[in-house]
């Protein structure tokens, strides 16, 4: 079982990002997976929650995430003991920035950086890091495929939005693939 | 359309259930968790993918008391509700249940203030089953949206002719993202065929619906009751007859899990039956002889099952997500009433947890399990247990 929580704040698409992986796995991959989002009240700029568990096997639990094996930072004001809380001891941290060494102390666990804001004004003209950050954790987790993430997008977003978002989520694998 | 694999919410997989059971006319009023279904409903309204009246009511007493004369003349109908939403049009459950009018309704089971609260428990649903509604219990977005195309042919049998609750638990179930099997809509209206009624006003045929009966009332729910101890024996028929078309069928009354040679059970309603699947699993791993018995009806309730499973193990735990203040939770008591028929009925604990959304656990289910198994060597155990709760008890 996979396990990734998502943090961004109302607004920035961190539970879209959660239900297109889950989507990626079980539709195109046939996996088992449930993508939930942090319940309650939803205010625009406010930190929410995704969560996607990931399995091979039918997943019956839906109790709270705990522990997750990623934790995906969609922006880095967040950041602090509540993002980092339950990362398991080979878990990583996937944070958009472009001052990683900022944060290194805040943690022992592995922070893998990737400067999704920039590369969101590039090709969505908007600072919507929700898919540059779903193709940094393919590229460190494999968790589904490129492929399949693609296939996710075309029929989960809008499709007059969709095809830069595949862009967006090729270029960021390649970016942190390449590091 | 064939059938397809979609993820969809639990909320959005019952709206795909209401298009293919299609319902003449929908009365809708949006209450967080269930808005997304009445949402989606009339977006497949206006798309023109389900041809129904769709009546958007300024309440729940509204929305109904549109249901009910809807159904009055004849109408396949479908409404959606939650929490104060249900309790607001309480006053209209024994109107349809009594006037024995099918009708479906979703309900995402969520707390009752105060304190005002969002998130889920089974105090909304199980405050109402003395409504005479047949009620069940989801565990997830696939058996939600098979219960509701399984709802409307229960509901219709000349021999029940009672309405359905089907219940998802708010946001654990309504607002988390799955795959389910979608079926195609000619399989479904196979295994549903239109609903056709003498029980309504019709100006060939006068009769008086919702009629005041002073002399007969007695005698009308003796036979209301005489009817819904059929019902068991229709949900079982219609599970398997689903089981043939669509190949996935639920267990009818009640879904035992590895309860065959079980020293201690835990009964749960709902989704916290999924993650008590996980722990039962890890602890026949370790060795202990544990089982859960999902129980999918609370009405009618059941009642033979429960004596089955009861007669052979050595304790028995029973999870409320309410609690009947005052007494106990009441599912439990439903439960002890059942088992008090039994010569030597097992010793029982009712943990009451997940209040207003409070987390169940794995952690907090294995240690009822730990609880069980102690009962069950014979140590004495408090009868009602608080799960994770952040204070103490006086007393």
């Amino acid at each position: 079982m996979h396990e990734i929580r998502w943090h961004g704040r109302g607004g920035q698409g961190g539970f879209t990002v959660a239900r297109l992986l889950g989507m990626a796995a079980s539709v195109f991959e046939g996996k088992f997976s449930l993508a939930f989002p942090s319940f309650g009240p939803e205010r625009r700029g406010a930190p929410v929650l995704g969560f996607t568990r990931i399995s091979e096997t039918r997943i019956t639990d839906r109790s709270m995430m705990d522990q997750c094996d990623y934790v995906v930072v969609l922006d880095e004001t967040l950041m602090g003991p509540a993002v980092l809380k339950g990362v398991r001891e080979n878990g990583v941290v996937l944070l958009n920035t472009k001052v990683p060494e900022k944060y290194r102390a805040l943690t022992d666990r592995k922070i893998v950086d990737i400067d999704a804001t920039s590369l969101a004004i590039e090709i969505l003209g908007r600072p919507i890091t929700n898919t540059a950050m779903l193709g940094a954790l393919l590229a460190v987790s494999g968790v589904v495929s490129l492929f399949s993430v693609k296939e996710a997008i075309k029929q989960g977003m809008q499709a007059s939005i969709a095809e830069r978002n595949c862009a967006v989520v090729e270029r960021a694998y390649e970016m942190v693939k390449g590091e | 359309m064939p059938g397809c694999r979609i993820f969809v919410s639990g909320d959005e997989a019952v709206a795909e259930a209401v298009r293919l059971a299609r319902p003449h006319v929908i009365s809708a009023y949006p209450i967080t968790p269930q808005t997304v279904v009445v949402e989606r409903i009339s977006d497949f309204v206006e798309d023109g993918s389900l041809k129904s009246e769709y009546l958007h009511v300024e309440s729940e007493h509204s929305a109904m008391s549109a249901a009910l004369g809807a159904a009055a003349v004849g109408a396949r109908t479908f409404t959606a509700t939650s929490s104060q939403g249900l309790l607001y049009m309480a006053e209209l459950l024994p109107y349809v249940s009594g006037a024995r009018f099918p009708i479906v309704m979703m309900n995402a089971n969520r707390t009752l203030a105060t304190p005002w609260a969002l998130l889920s428990d089974h105090r909304d649903s199980l405050s109402q089953i003395d409504s005479g509604w047949i009620q069940v219990y989801c565990e997830d977005a696939q058996e939600a949206l098979d219960m509701i195309i399984q709802a409307y042919r229960i509901a219709e049998d000349p021999r029940v002719m009672a309405p359905i609750m089907v219940n998802l638990d708010g946001f654990l179930l309504t607002h988390t993202y799955e795959m389910v099997e979608l079926p195609g809509q000619e399989e479904v209206d196979a295994f549903l065929p239109p609903y056709r009624t003498g029980n309504k006003m019709d100006l060939d045929d006068p009769k008086t619906v919702c009629y005041a009966a002073m002399d007969e009332y007695m005698e009308f729910h003796m036979k209301q009751e005489l009817d819904m101890r059929k019902a068991p024996a229709v949900i079982a028929e219609v599970d398997r007859a689903f089981g043939d078309r669509f190949g996935r069928s639920y267990g009818g009354m009640v879904e035992p899990y590895r309860c065959e040679d079980a020293e201690v059970v835990l009964l749960t309603l709902g989704t916290v039956t999924g993650t008590a699947r996980v722990v039962v699993d890890a602890m026949r791993e370790e060795g202990h002889r544990v089982g859960l018995a999902k129980l999918r009806f609370m009405r009618p309730f059941p009642r033979q099952e429960i004596l089955e499973i009861a007669g052979r193990v050595k304790a028995m735990g029973v999870i409320d997500k309410d609690i009947s203040v005052g007494y106990e939770g009441i599912v439990f008591t439903n439960v002890n009433s059942s088992v008090c028929d039994l010569a030597s009925p097992p010793p029982r604990i009712n943990f009451i947890g997940g209040l207003g959304g409070r987390n169940i656990s794995k952690g907090h289910v294995r240690g009822m399990f730990g609880q069980l198994l102690k009962l069950a060597g014979g140590e004495g155990m408090e009868r009602i247990q608080f799960i994770n709760v952040g204070c103490e008890h006086n007393g």
